[in-house]
């Protein structure tokens, strides 16, 4: 415990813990958006599709910064996007495969990349392999603030536009009928899930960067019908384990900060799933238990009341 | 002798998954394909901790119990109601992530490079070799990646008929009597095994592209089951072939290059399959207007 304090009290720790969680708030918001609009798995795709646009942002200009990687990355992203629309669109193969061919075809690229980036002779180009895994103790001061301003504008928009976002998300048909730009929503919470993942790559790894939108977002369900109160949950959730993943990554040396705030993030699962108060599987037990219980003690009545009545009938005769 | 080795290697891999992909394909289950192949990830980190050497049946068995575990876990949550691509994503992630921190934590203590697992490094296939009373019988990742290949066409090719109705209609597969959950569970199984076998070559993240990308360059150009299984194994070993070259002409990574090549075989065929391409379908339109 006293490590942790003296951790914290650390200034370049105290802004890494900052911007890791201000990253998990505001993936867990915008992971509730896209998994009520049954997108989560896209989260997955782009990150993985982040990579080469990382990688050639490197390699046409030299420095590692941030800044940059969002834009290639970004850029990478929404080329993935509209790949997968245009072949769900033109061939008969679903989503699903459209996904994967995206998604390991992207990556393969950046794997390409990344190999000749090593054997290539681009100076500066160690800890490029960090962005599989995420290591937040490599970022510097400045990444952390485009980091943290970035989540605060993705913050900022949700609250914005919540109740747009939270009717595309129900019910896109009556949205479009009320005159909403439905298609422009749709395209601007895509760009949401992009910026949200890439700038979650450098903390968290593109591998499970995806992570951080599905599972807060997916535990927060367990605990509440409305959106407005799954949206503050899931934040919650996707803050704390952003903390928890920072500080166990530090403190344990050689070990990645993406898989600890993943675990986080799946503890809280794991909790959510037990002891959710109506979904939960203890509550479900519970509900089995009682619904049994007063049947059988409405048959018994029922049987009691059969036979008193069978006892009256005998009576009447 | 190298590129022979890398070569047949690289065709093997192909074709174990080529001919598992269609099915994931026609089944709707591209992704899950993509969640088993990172999930088997603790499997391969526990078994190599436990045993000490990468080449162990323990291994395999190993990556087989958590492939069915990310199987069944999936199907509980599904279940239980959440929406199958985010029960999908909460458990692969959460199973890759142990197996990352597994890594990270004893890899000092045992030779199991990370990076090894994630892209593969089948350039050193053929140092690898298998000794059977002091001759040696060839890399062992082939015969590894040989065994899979039988075992695989054995149990799709016995089962040959209820693969495919299951893949078509699995309600009507259900009524007339087969049980479509063990089949699930049995090819759920072999993508786990054709996974791990292939993990040493072409690494857990990339085996998902040859899982995938050959079967859909596939089913653009056929309709028929026999004939899709036989072109998705050709543009796999067709992509081995063109990556290895690109791969070498490059300098850059072989895993990386093939998947690369076979990205860009599906490319061709979205273009220019002679029934459901673009070009073709332009073409027609262009006849029917005039």
């Amino acid at each position: 415990m006293n490590d942790i304090w003296s951790m914290l009290s650390d200034p370049n720790m105290q802004w890494i813990f900052l911007g890791c969680t201000l990253l998990g708030l505001s993936s867990g918001i915008i992971g509730c958006f896209s998994y009520l609009r049954k997108q989560s798995l896209m989260g997955d795709t782009l990150a993985h599709a982040a990579l080469p646009g990382i990688c050639i942002a490197f390699m046409l200009t030299g420095v590692k910064s941030i800044g940059l990687f969002l834009i290639g990355a970004g850029a990478a992203g929404l080329l993935a996007t509209f790949g997968i629309g245009y072949i769900t669109r033109h061939t008969k193969l679903k989503q699903d495969a459209a996904m994967g061919i995206v998604l390991s075809g992207f990556f393969g690229l950046g794997i390409v990349l990344l190999t000749l980036i090593q054997h290539g002779d681009y100076g500066n180009q160690a800890g490029l392999d960090k962005f599989l895994f995420g290591q937040a103790a490599s970022m510097i001061a400045s990444d952390v603030v485009t980091m943290s301003i970035v989540c605060g504008l993705l913050i900022t928009v949700c609250t914005l536009l919540f109740k747009q976002f939270k009717l595309i998300s129900f019910d896109a048909g009556f949205a479009r009928g009320i005159g909403y730009p439905v298609a422009l929503l749709e395209q601007l919470l895509m760009l949401l899930v992009v910026v949200a993942v890439v700038a979650g790559i450098q903390a968290v790894g593109v591998v499970l960067v995806a992570a951080l939108l599905i599972t807060p977002a997916v535990s927060a369900r367990y605990w509440t019908d409305r959106l407005g109160l799954m949206v503050v949950i899931s934040g919650v959730f996707g803050a704390l384990s952003g903390a928890v993943g920072t500080l166990m990554s530090a403190s344990v040396s050689n070990l990645p900060t993406g898989p600890v705030t993943v675990l986080a993030a799946t503890l809280l699962f794991g909790v959510s799933v037990l002891f959710g108060p109506t979904r939960g599987l203890i509550a479900k037990r519970l509900l089995r238990k009682q619904v049994k219980k007063s049947f059988t003690r409405e048959n018994e009545q029922l049987a009691k009341s059969g036979a008193n009545n069978g006892v009256k009938k005998e009576a009447a005769l | 002798m190298s590129e022979f080795w890398i070569l047949l290697t690289g065709s093997l891999v192909a074709g174990c998954c080529g001919i598992l992909g269609v099915f994931l394909v026609l089944r709707k289950m591209a992704m899950i394909g993509d969640a088993i192949s990172h999930s088997v990830m603790p499997g391969i980190v526990i078994a190599f901790l436990l045993s000490g050497s990468r080449d162990s049946l323990l291994m395999m068995l190993a990556a087989l119990a958590f492939g069915l575990l990310t199987t069944f876990l999936i199907q509980m949550f599904q279940q239980s109601g959440i929406q199958s691509d985010a029960s999908i994503g909460v458990v692969f992630t959460a199973l890759f992530a142990i197996g990352v921190v597994l890594v990270s934590l004893f890899a000092r203590q045992v030779h199991l490079d990370q990076d090894a697992i994630l892209y593969g490094e089948i350039a050193y296939v053929h140092w690898n070799l298998w000794e059977l009373g002091g001759i040696s019988m060839g890399p062992k990742a082939v015969w590894l990646l040989g065994f899979t290949l039988i075992v695989i066409s054995a149990v799709i090719g016995l089962f040959y008929k209820q693969f495919k109705l299951c893949a078509f209609d699995p309600a009507l597969a259900a009524a007339i009597g087969i049980p479509v959950a063990l089949f699930h569970y049995l090819l759920m199984g072999l993508v786990s095994m054709a996974t791990v076998s292939s993990f040493e070559s072409v690494g857990a993240i990339l085996v998902v592209g040859m899982l995938i990308i050959p079967a859909s360059t596939a089913y653009l150009l056929t309709e028929r089951l026999g004939v899709m299984i036989g072109l998705s194994v050709a543009a796999g070993v067709a992509s081995t072939f063109i990556g290895y070259g690109a791969a070498v002409l490059l300098d850059a990574s072989i895993a990386g290059c093939m998947v690369c090549a076979s990205a860009l075989l599906f490319v061709a065929a979205f273009l220019f399959s002679p029934t459901q391409g673009i070009v073709a379908k332009k073409l027609r339109m262009r006849r029917l207007a005039s």
